[in-house]
This record gives C-alpha cells, structure tokens and sequence, in this order.
C-alpha cells in the first residue's frame, strides 16, 4: 500500500468523526481537499518547491499516531479576539487564501477538527500583544492538524506572538495551515517562535492576503525543533502595501529547519522586505528558497531579500536559492544571498583577549542572528529573544529528550 | 618573563622566522625595528599563538611556563596582551559583552568569582575615563565603525580592562596623527606597573619618544641582527636599514 494510501484510508476511517465534531463552514472542503491530496500525493524531491526536505520520509510510519484531539473549550470574553469554529468568519474567509494545490494544506483541509480565528473589527486595536503557547503535550505519540484564521479589518492592528512548545518526548508529526487577511490600513506584526524537540516535525503554511495600505512583519523563529518546513507566502492585493518577511534559523545535531517563502507583488507600489540569517552546526540541514513575483503591470515595486548563512561545523549543509520573476520594467529588486564560515580573524581576537574558543564562537553566532532580533520593534520581546538564544547557544534550552542521538 | 630560544616559524609553509633569541625581563621595555616582512608581526603572532602560524623549532617561556603548549585564550589568563595592528570589527557583539566575557573569562581561570554586574559596569566607566575614551565608543559594537585612531584608543582601553603584565604593542604608532599617537602611549604609560614588560613593533622613532625602551632589536630576514640601547632607534631614523645589513 503507498504511502498516499494509507494517509486516504486515515481519512475514510475517521470522516464520520470529522464531520460531526466541526461545522459545515469547515467540513464542506474535505473531501475535495483530499482528493486533491489523492491526485497530488506527497511532493517528491524533484517537484522544485520540496527539493530539500523529504516529506515521504516525515510522514512515513506516523499514520498510527493517535489523531482526533478534544476540542479545545474557550470561553468567551467580552472584547476578546479569539473565537473557535466562528461560523460567521469561517463563511467569509475560511479556506479562501489557502491554496489546496499544496499537498500539505490540502492534507490539513482535510483533516483539521477545529479552526482557532483571531479577528480584529474595523479600526480596533489591540493594546498589548497576544501570545498563544502551542504546546505538545498529549503524552502519546500524535498527529495534529491545525488550522489558524486571522483576520483584521480595515485600519486594524495587532501584534500576535505563535509560541510552539513540547513539554514531553513523545513524537509529534503536526501541520498547520494559517490563513491571514490584513485589510486596508491594518497593521499585523506575527510573530512565529520554535522551541521544540529533536522528535518533533512540522509543516507549517502560511497566507497572508494584503489590503491597500496593509502592513505585515513576520519574523519567523527556529530556536529548536526536529524537522520543520515553512511555507510563507504573501499576496500584495492592494497598492502600497508592505510585507516583511524575517526569520532566524539555529540548528544543530540533526535538525532540519527548511523556509520556502514566496512574495507575490500583484499590484503596483508595494514594497517587501526579506531578511533571513541562519547558523547551522554539527549534522543539521537548513534549506533558504525565496522567490519574489512581480506581476505584469505592478510598477514602483520594490523589494530587497538579503539571506546570509554560517556553516558552523564541516558536516552541517546549508541550501540557499534566492530568486526574482519579474515581470515589469519599472521596479528596483535585489536579492543576495551568502553562506560562510565563523571569521577566523575575529574568533582570533576575542581568543587573545582570554575568551574560550567555545564562548567565543557563541558570541559570533549569537552577533550573527541577533541582527535579526534586532529589527523587532517590540523591545521587550527584543531582549526576550536575545537571552533564549544566548541560552540556547550555551545549550540550557536543549530540549534533547527523545533523541536517537543524543540518549545514546 | 619571557624567554625566546632559537625561535623557528612559519606561516602557509613559508619559513618566516629563523632562530629568534630574546629575553625580555620583569619591567623592561624592548622596541623591535625592522624591514618590512622582516618577520615582526610573525613573531608577535606566535607569541600570542595565533593558529595560522606554526612552530618548526625553538621554544618561548612565559615565567616559565612552555607558551608554546598553551591555548591563545590560556595565554592571555596568563597576562600577555597584544595590541592589534589592525582591530577586526565585530558587528553585533556589544562592547560591553565583550569584555564582560573576556574579564570574567580571566577571573575564573584565575579561580577569582566573576564580577557582579554593578561591580562590572563600575569597572567600564573607571576604565574609560582612566584612558579618556569615548563614551560611546564602548557602547557600540567591538570595532564597528570606529576610526583608526579610535581602534587604537580601544586596544588600550581593553589592555586597561584585562590588566597584563606583559604587552605586545604592534605597529600600535600606524596610522594615528601626533595628537592620537600621544593618547595612546600616555595611557599606556598611565597602566605601567614596575613589573609590566612591553615589546614595541615599530618602523619610527617616534612612538619610541612617549615610550622609552630599555632596549631596542633590529630584526632582518627572521633574524635579530642587533641589539642595543635608545640611540639605536634614533640612528635608524636617520640612515635606515642598509648600513646595519653590510
């Protein structure tokens, strides 16, 4: 039986559970969405946006892995935000920027039980960030399917912090499809956090549809994790909107951290931003894929995609491919990408001046990444970020539990 | 202090220097004058230890440890400084962590607790206003941006910090106008104990007028082919090289 297959049958053996745990305005999709998975199947690494993470061998032998969750109970407060299965925006929005065409969303589509919707009302704005603690902590080896609406009306804003955790070593195999409408004038800063462990994998996609005048920051995270894939990708729907997409990746032993992100200018007068920095060490595999579309006809486009790499140690592998497709003539876009070593000359210094090798090479990683931290705006999360990777350079976050290599 | 027997090196495979005979005593002040490429920074990189050059023969005591067994970083604990020609810039890592990392670093292989951090950023402000250093210079990144004479004043601001016995000032006079030439030879004056030993790489007299050297080397060809007091350096100035080569 292919593996396909199996994940087919998953779904036809639990589809009576599905439907009547979640509404129409989530459960109308299914089948459709798995059956575009059925045709579709698991990206091969020849098809181009998969190339450097092997998807079969991430979902392979998980498909027993217990998988209906109990719904999650939220009560409502006057004022907040967050709703679950909200009828009313799932009708609206649900679905609407994610795009089946992705074997993995379209996994999810078909299996998610629940939808977490985050929606800001026209001009609201919220005062203190959101932080939502995504914990995996079920105490049995599991499969999730997550699914996240954000949605913010005309003029809104929000700063929303998505903070992945485990709390046990049981393996987790998890997707996660985000969908995000940021309307005209609205400002979204989101920001994405992962501190998992070595047995954890996660497809994580996500959607961002943008009004005129929009604005998004992303800064997307990789402290610690197992195997994780990002998709990112954001529409510029509407003149003079501005998307930034940033992220830092720290890997070692034998984690995988792979970011593909797409920036689709459509329109004229947007502006992007991209800048992700990682550093790679001992075993670990990181993977860059950033592709910037201009339409025909968006003009006055401009956008800058900086990727900057350190190979820490002879055995750790770093892919970049940057890219640009553009498709009218008046537009100013760069891209530029590197990957190198930690500089001899500096480690020299800092060495004469008494610092361990050992120190001193943390120091320089911990300067190298910390560029990044260094453009959120927020300080508080600023300084949170910079002592998580100090500690997690010196190896006090080390979540290494359920790790082949290190329980050895 | 430091004793320097028929010292061998080479760097990328290429002999630089050829049986190096020096002993620099508690106290004392050496100037090493030379040609260029005569093997001056060589010698300073390998006292430090600097991976990229390797020993082929001779040895280097440190009160009279074997130099040449220890790490760059031990060498430092052990109290020998030098003083960068050329700073590298370092984006993004503070001055501040720096040197906290580098004191602190001293102290624990000195088995003396790490500086609380009032007790330290109490250290900074002294330091700085000891070697009249800008502010802000120690509040930015190490090096970034700073201009020459600025790295300069930040090598002596670091030595004041970390406090060694035994300094290598390189080239220290290169590229600074009288004014900052000046500033750093008064603040490395001001640092001095009776014990602090120095030896100064330098091509001019000049530097050697603010710090006065018991003792000055002429080194050609990886070789020191004479030795002999102040006025050595003066006659330098004034007819070169050549007539000591004949």
């Amino acid at each position: 039986m292919s593996l396909e297959q199996s994940y087919i049958d998953l779904y036809a053996a639990n589809r009576a559970k599905l439907l009547a745990g979640a509404p129409d305005s989530l459960n109308q999709y299914r089948d459709a969405a798995m059956e575009a998975f059925s045709t579709q199947g698991f990206p091969a690494k020849k098809v181009e946006d998969y190339r450097y993470i092997d998807v079969r061998a991430a979902f392979d032998g998980k498909q027993n892995y217990s998988m209906l969750l109990k719904a999650t109970p939220l009560t409502a407060i006057k004022g907040n935000p967050i709703s679950v299965n909200n009828t009313e925006l799932l009708n609206r929005y649900y679905n609407k920027v994610a795009d089946n065409h992705d074997p993995i969303t379209a996994l999810n589509t078909a299996l998610t039980q629940e939808c977490l919707c985050i929606y800001l009302t026209k001009n609201q704005q919220l005062e203190k960030p959101i932080e939502l603690n995504d914990i995996f902590a079920a105490g049995v080896d599991q499969m999730e399917h997550k699914r996240i609406l954000i949605i913010l009306e005309e003029g809104a804003s929000a700063v929303l912090l998505l903070h992945y955790m485990t709390r046990d070593k049981y393996h987790y195999l998890a997707t996660q499809v985000i969908e995000v409408f940021v309307g005209d004038n609205a400002t979204l800063q989101l920001y994405e956090l992962e501190e998992t462990h070595t047995s954890c994998t996660r497809f994580n996609n996500v959607y961002f549809h943008m009004g005129r005048y929009a604005t998004v920051k992303h800064n997307n995270i990789s402290l610690f994790n197992g195997t994780t894939r990002n998709t990112i990708k954001a529409y510029l729907k509407g003149e003079f909107g501005e998307v930034t997409l940033n992220g830092c990746v720290m890997a070692d032993k034998n984690q995988t951290v792979d970011n593909n992100t797409l920036i689709r200018h459509e329109v004229p007068n947007c502006t992007s931003h991209e800048l992700y920095k990682y550093v790679v060490d001992e075993q670990s595999v990181g993977a860059f894929a950033g592709k910037v579309y201009v339409a025909e006809g968006a003009q006055k486009s401009v956008s800058k995609e900086v990727n900057q790499n350190i190979c820490a140690s002879d055995e750790a592998r770093m892919y970049t491919q940057p890219m640009l497709e553009i498709y009218a003539d008046d537009v100013k876009c760069s891209h530029g990408s590197t990957v190198g070593k930690l500089d001899e000359m500096a480690l020299f210094y800092l060495r004469q001046r008494g610092i361990p090798l050992a120190e001193a090479r943390m120091l320089l990683m911990q300067a190298f990444v910390g560029q990044v931290i260094d453009e959120i705006p927020i300080t508080s999360l600023c300084d949170r970020l910079h002592i998580m990777i100090e500690q997690r350079l010196k190896g006090e976050l080390d979540q290494c539990v359920g790790c082949a290599r290190c329980n050895k | 202090m430091l004793r320097i027997k028929n010292l061998h090196a080479r760097v990328e495979g290429k002999e630089i220097l050829k049986g190096i005979n020096l002993t620099i005593r508690d106290g004392e002040i050496h100037a090493l004058m030379g040609t260029n490429g005569a093997g001056k920074s060589t010698l300073s990189n390998v006292i430090v230890g600097h991976p990229k050059y390797e020993v082929t023969d001779g040895s280097i005591t440190f009160n009279g440890q074997d130099l040449l067994s220890m790490t760059p970083e031990e060498r430092s604990h052990a109290g020998i400084f030098l003083s960068f020609q050329s700073p590298v810039e370092i984006a993004g890592v503070s001055m501040t962590n720096f040197m906290r990392a580098a004191v602190n670093a001293r102290r624990e292989a000195l088995k003396q607790e790490p500086l609380k951090s009032t007790e330290f950023l109490k250290l900074m402000r002294d330091t700085q206003k000891l070697v009249d250093i800008d502010k802000k210079l120690v509040s930015r990144s190490v090096n970034e941006g700073f201009s020459g004479g600025e790295k300069k004043r930040n090598e002596i601001f670091q030595m004041a910090m970390l406090q060694p016995t035994f300094c290598i000032l390189d080239e220290t006079d290169s590229g600074l106008d009288v004014d900052a030439l000046r500033v750093v030879a008064d603040g490395f004056n001001k640092l001095r104990t009776p014990q602090t030993s120095a030896l100064v790489i330098t091509h001019y007299q000049r530097l050697l007028d603010y710090i006065r050297p018991d003792f000055v080397h002429v080194l050609l060809d990886g070789k020191i082919v004479k030795t002999a007091g102040p006025e050595l350096a003066k006659e330098i100035e004034d007819n070169g090289f050549d007539w000591i080569k004949e």
